[in-house]
């Protein structure tokens, strides 16, 4: 009884030992992936007091952030295969005076099991990654039928320039902000990126979209955020100095709210010209 | 290989990685030291006369671009931007340009020791005051952040060492020496692109920057003939010679015209 | 093969003067050198981290007074980290830990000392080469100390460097920095690149005989894809630097394109037409095989600790040594996942998430391989057990880690956040670093003759474990929130706020972390005193090293050792032992499995 008694004790001590940071981790995991099925957040501005993704605000960022669970759900099934095979080994293993390790050398089946699943998995991920992958980067929606706006990033500032009443850009009447991006709902936009010294990066996180501008080179990006908000344009690729605040604002109209707003810079435009002849 | 090779070997490379070291961090400060190998001078008051003057400007101004602050909320809340937003770049009252640089360019003999007092070159609501600022060779130029946000201080020297330094904090000092003459420096804040400001460094007291009215003095010059030198962002330099009697004051006027 | 005894001894008798014994052309000596210089830039990098995540868990306030000493007033006026400071102190931090702690570790210090115990050679292949190797490290290593001092302070763009940003002067503070930087690495890659070649060398000619490359422990093994790797990435970097030098000082345009601009006026100085992606391609077709080397040796490392100390054959000895080539060969494929975002065609975008998914897969063999040695065995938890138990865990959380960044849309959005610094910690830290922490507790005695102490080496394993799991964890889920990495205060960020507490906890963490690291120090010196004395196989391991007393002194292997067996004949069934030596001829009955 006793000797079972202090078996016991050092088999718990064992998990104690061996369980806790791991459960820490899957904890956390698991913590994180309830959090994930709390479903979308109707304000797409607001970011809530939760550690986790920032409100997904278009449909891309909703198929990422799909991936996302996927990849989540998958690797976390690994993580957990993998802690509970250890820890079960380390206690169950653990060494004991008068008994001798089994000589196994490998295992043929095994080995090709272990490689077969995981790679059914991964080419499971890269098959529904590369739908969305097309989507964002190579499936532009047509530029006739899109609002098309020039960012030229600069340190430390996005200086941002619209096609004037024109319709063209390089033109006397092109329309420029400094850190400010108005854009309608629910459009397809296009923003061609510029950069006029260093690389910089356009993220917005609730459209879970990032694309380095490079210098010499124009990159491209598109985005279509159904309802009207207020967001954050950050710089993330480093910059310089003022990297961290090479911060921007986006800011959704409504279709009708943008035009009054195009036009009303239209005005402004003009007779700024004219105050200048 | 034998040991007594390989110590010699060794023994090089000691020296040698001595050399590199001193090689790579000394490699860059080259400028002329013309103005170091100069005599010393001094400001007679006894003879020291002045130079005094106006600059013009002919013809219609540019018409002045609006800056847009909005960048930056935190420029915008500085009481001082709710007056019309323009750069500063062309500064026109009455046919009087202000901010143009005047100072003697050629024939002053001998270096100055620098003033004791120091200049400053302040960032207050996003922009430089003074846009355009005179500072001795070795003198201290007191760079401050009077706002509440992020200016970098990016000076574009090409004689002098460039430098980029960062303030964060409201109320921030920096101290800055420049240790060559150079007309002028351009400097930038990377953060606000509008911010842009003109340092010109010599290495005698004889400079002035134009107030709104165009007027500039120059005081205790020695006698002399002179090449007096009026510089502006835009329109360029203007130059004049001119003769500088003991005690007296001398009148020299610039116009510059619109193109 | 047979005569390098000979020469050791005539080495031995010459009577070393002062010089020849700093500019040692000992094996071992140049190991412990390696050793020490690794150790003080962990400790340099480890203190530079904490200073950047100080401002970031408590954004905006000095530094706290004992440790503000290596603040220049001009770094931190009024005791508050500057942007550019900070900036340079994450490039330096992490320079110094990738370049020239965990390099000079895993390319010098183990296998100078292990390698040829291991293949039962009296010494490396060129003395000499191994003597220049660690010279070289060590000058880089000054070089880069001194960046840190000059005008305009450190290299403030990375330890990737980026063009334009660390082509062209104007765009930092730092000039002279920025250079002494590139110069420094080049040096280090030239003695990285001696060392390494006579790593490869060593093992391909200097193995006792009856050693047949298929009787090499699993260390051995890494040692040779890793030197193999060093010789071929490094050459990239080093020529990558010397271009990017060129565009610093000469006004060549390898990586400066036309119609640059610099605080909105126009660049002068470069003729442009250069390429800043040219950069990207040549320093991660050079960065992700370096991602390798530092693993790889740690790999080795680890599947022979395991095999030990559960007493065992590691399982799948061929398929581990396999999936060690394959993951070095696929690391050539694969540079192209740190350049998703970057502007690259997103058609090679596609490619290369094909490439990186299957590096995985190798991965998974050895994670999987070293669960089924722990399979039935008989585990015994020694200090390098713990090490290396722990690795197996944190580096299979870093490589699962990896897959959400190879999925490419997954990548736009976590790219360039702290869910990168969560993975790279866990991989270099939970990985690397875990390794030598198991490396220094496993071949301690044999350096020694000293048992690394248990006590405070399990106080130091679970304090670094708990501090390292609360730092490096919680990056993720700030990466998940969006928070971009190397950014100087993400309170700027509205939708970073409601993360500060998890940026401050990670800073607590951090600082736990580093203190932990003191213990380990201690504990070496305080072994080194009053250490029990070490028996010549504490372990009862198989490999040749364990063959010799501790230390092995200077007449190791003056008799060629001859080998009989494969270094894993762990508990077979008819042995007397639980393990037999490579070098034993008789089984003592009729065990089976002595593999080839
Ligand atoms: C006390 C231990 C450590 C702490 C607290 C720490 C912390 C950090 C921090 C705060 C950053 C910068 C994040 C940013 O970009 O804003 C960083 C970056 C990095 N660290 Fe560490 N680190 C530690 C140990 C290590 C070790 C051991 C290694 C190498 C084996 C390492 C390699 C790196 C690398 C490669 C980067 C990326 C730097 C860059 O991309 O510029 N770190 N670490
Ligand atoms: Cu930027
Ligand atoms: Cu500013």
């Amino acid at each position: 009884m006793r000797a079972r008694l202090s078996i016991l004790r050092s088999r718990l001590h064992s998990v104690g030992r061996w369980a806790a940071p791991p459960a820490f981790a899957v904890l956390l995991l698991l913590a994180a992936g309830t959090r994930a099925g709390a479903g979308p957040v109707a304000d797409s501005s607001s970011h809530g007091h939760r550690w986790w993704l920032p409100a997904a605000s278009t449909a891309v960022a909703g198929r990422i952030d799909s991936l996302f669970i996927l990849i989540l759900w998958i690797t976390s099934a690994f993580l957990v295969l993998v802690v509970a095979l250890f820890v079960a080994f380390v206690i169950r293993y653990r060494h004991r005076e008068g008994r001798r390790a089994a000589h196994v050398t490998g295992n043929m089946l095994l080995e090709i099991v272990w490689m077969a699943v995981p790679a059914a998995c991964l080419i499971a991920i890269a098959y529904a990654s590369n739908g969305a992958w097309s989507a964002m980067k190579e499936e532009f929606p047509r530029e006739s039928e899109s609002l098309v706006i020039i960012v030229k990033p600069r340190q430390f500032q996005w200086d941002v320039v619209y096609a004037g009443a024109d319709g063209r850009f390089e033109t006397a009447d092109d329309i420029t902000a400094i850190n400010r991006l108005d854009v309608p709902a629910g459009r397809n936009v296009i923003v061609k990126l510029m950069a006029q010294d260093v690389i910089h990066s356009f993220f917005v996180p609730q459209f879970r979209m990032k694309q380095d501008a490079v210098p010499g080179m124009t990159t491209e990006m598109w985005f279509n955020v159904p309802a009207p908000g207020t967001f954050e344009i950050a710089c993330a690729e480093l910059c310089g100095l003022g990297h961290y605040r090479m911060q921007g604002r986006l800011i959704v109209h409504a279709p009708a709210e943008y035009d009054a707003w195009y036009a009303g810079r239209l005005r402004e435009k003009a007779a700024e010209s004219a105050n200048a002849r | 290989m034998n040991s007594s090779r390989s110590l010699r070997l060794g023994a090089w490379l000691l020296p040698a990685l001595l050399l590199a070291f001193a090689l790579a961090s000394c490699g860059g400060d080259s400028g002329d030291d013309a103005d170091a190998k100069k005599p010393l001078a001094t400001i007679d008051p006894a003879t020291a006369a002045t130079i005094t003057g106006t600059v013009t400007f002919q013809g219609t101004p540019p018409a002045p671009k609006s800056v847009r602050m909005e960048a930056d909320p935190h420029c915008n809340a500085t009481p001082e931007n709710e007056t019309p937003e323009v750069t500063q770049e062309v500064v026109v009252n009455n046919g009087r340009l202000a901010n143009v640089f005047v100072y003697l360019s050629d024939g002053v003999k001998g270096r100055y020791a620098p003033t004791a007092d120091s200049v400053v070159l302040d960032q207050r609501g996003c922009r430089y005051h003074p846009h355009v600022l005179g500072v001795m060779v070795g003198q201290r130029m007191v760079v401050r952040n009077s706002d509440a946000t992020l200016h970098n201080i990016h000076a574009a020297a090409k004689i002098n060492k460039e430098f980029n330094i960062a303030q964060t904090q409201q109320g921030q000092l920096t101290d800055q020496v420049f240790t060559h003459t150079e007309v002028m420096i351009p400097v930038a804040c990377d953060v606000h692109g509008w911010m842009r400001s003109f340092i010109g460094v010599l290495s005698h007291p004889f400079f002035a920057v134009t107030a709104t009215d165009g007027s500039f003095v120059l005081k205790g010059v020695p006698p002399g003939t002179y090449t007096l030198t009026a510089w502006h962002e835009k329109y360029g330099t203007l130059q004049q010679k001119i003769e500088v009697k003991e005690r007296e004051s001398t009148a020299v006027d610039f116009a510059f015209k619109a193109p | 093969m047979s005569n390098q005894g000979a020469g050791a001894l005539i080495d031995a008798t010459v009577r070393p003067r002062r010089l020849a014994r700093i500019f040692s052309r000992d094996h071992t000596v140049i190991a412990k050198q390696f050793f020490a210089m690794s150790i003080f830039f962990l400790f340099a990098g480890g203190l530079l981290a904490l200073f950047v995540r100080w401002q970031l868990g408590f954004p905006g306030s000095a530094v706290p007074v004992p440790f503000n000493f290596l603040m220049t007033r001009t770094m931190a006026p009024g005791g508050v980290i500057a942007p550019d400071a900070f900036n340079g102190m994450f490039t330096l931090h992490a320079t110094f830990m990738v370049y020239f702690a965990v390099l000079p570790m895993l390319v010098g210090a183990l296998p100078n000392f292990v390698l040829p115990l291991q293949i039962g050679s009296p010494r490396m292949a060129f003395p000499t080469l191994g003597m220049l190797s660690f010279w070289l490290s060590l000058l880089g290593g000054l070089l880069m100390i001194a960046t840190y001092f000059v005008d305009g302070g450190p290299a403030s763009t990375g330890w990737t460097a980026y063009a334009p940003l660390a082509a062209v002067s104007h765009y930092t503070g730092s000039s002279a920095g920025q250079n002494l930087w590139i110069l420094s690495l080049a040096i280090l890659g030239i003695g990285l690149i001696l060392g390494a070649a006579n790593q490869v060398v060593t093992i391909v000619n200097h193995r006792a005989p009856g050693l047949t490359m298929f009787r090499l422990p699993l260390t051995v093994w890494s040692f040779l894809v890793t030197g193999l790797l060093v010789l071929l990435a490094l050459p990239v970097i080093t020529a990558a630097v010397g271009m990017l030098l060129m565009d610093r000082t000469l006004g060549t345009s390898f990586f400066v394109p036309a119609g640059l601009s610099v605080s909105g006026s126009p660049l002068a100085g470069y003729a442009g037409g250069g390429q800043p992606l040219l950069w990207q391609h040549l320093f991660w077709f050079f960065g992700h095989p370096v991602v390798y080397i530092m693993i790889l040796p740690g790999m080795g490392v680890v599947s022979d600790v395991l095999a030990v100390f559960a007493r065992k054959p590691l399982f799948g000895y061929r398929a581990m040594i396999y999936s060690t080539f394959a993951i070095a060969g696929l690391g050539w494929l694969v540079w192209g996942h740190h350049m998703f975002q970057s502007g690259m065609n997103p058609l090679l975008g596609t490619t290369f998430m094909a490439s990186t998914m299957a590096i995985a897969i190798p991965s998974g063999v050895k994670v999987f391989g070293w669960l089924a040695t722990l399979w039935r065995g008989q585990i015994r938890f020694g200090l390098p057990m713990l090490f290396a138990l722990a690795f197996l865990l944190t580096f299979t959380v870093g490589g699962l880690s990896g897959i959400f960044m190879a999925s490419t849309p997954v990548d736009a959005f976590i790219h360039d956040t702290y869910f990168i610094v969560g993975h790279i910690h866990y991989v270099l830290f939970g990985g690397s670093l875990f390794a030598i922490f198991a490396a220094i507790a496993y071949w301690f005695p044999k350096a020694t003759g000293r048992m690394l102490g248990e006590r405070l080496g399990r106080l130091h394993f679970w304090l670094t474990l708990a501090a390292f799991n609360c730092t490096f964890f919680p990056m993720h889920i700030l990466g998940i929130g969006g928070h971009m990495r190397r950014i100087y205060d993400p309170t700027v960020y509205a939708f970073l706020r409601d993360l500060q507490p998890v940026n401050t906890f990670i800073t607590i963490s951090a600082i736990t972390l580093g203190f932990a690291q003191l213990l380990l120090v201690a504990n070496i010196f305080l072994s080194l005193k009053n250490g029990r004395r070490a028996e010549p196989n504490p372990w009862r391991a198989a490999t040749l090293e364990w063959t010799l007393p501790s230390p092995p002194g200077d007449g190791a292997f003056a008799v060629v050792p001859e080998v009989h067996r494969w270094p894993y004949d762990y508990s077979l069934p008819n042995a007397i032992e639980d393990y037999l030596p490579q070098t034993s001829l008789h089984v003592n009955g009729t065990g089976t499995g002595t593999d080839s």
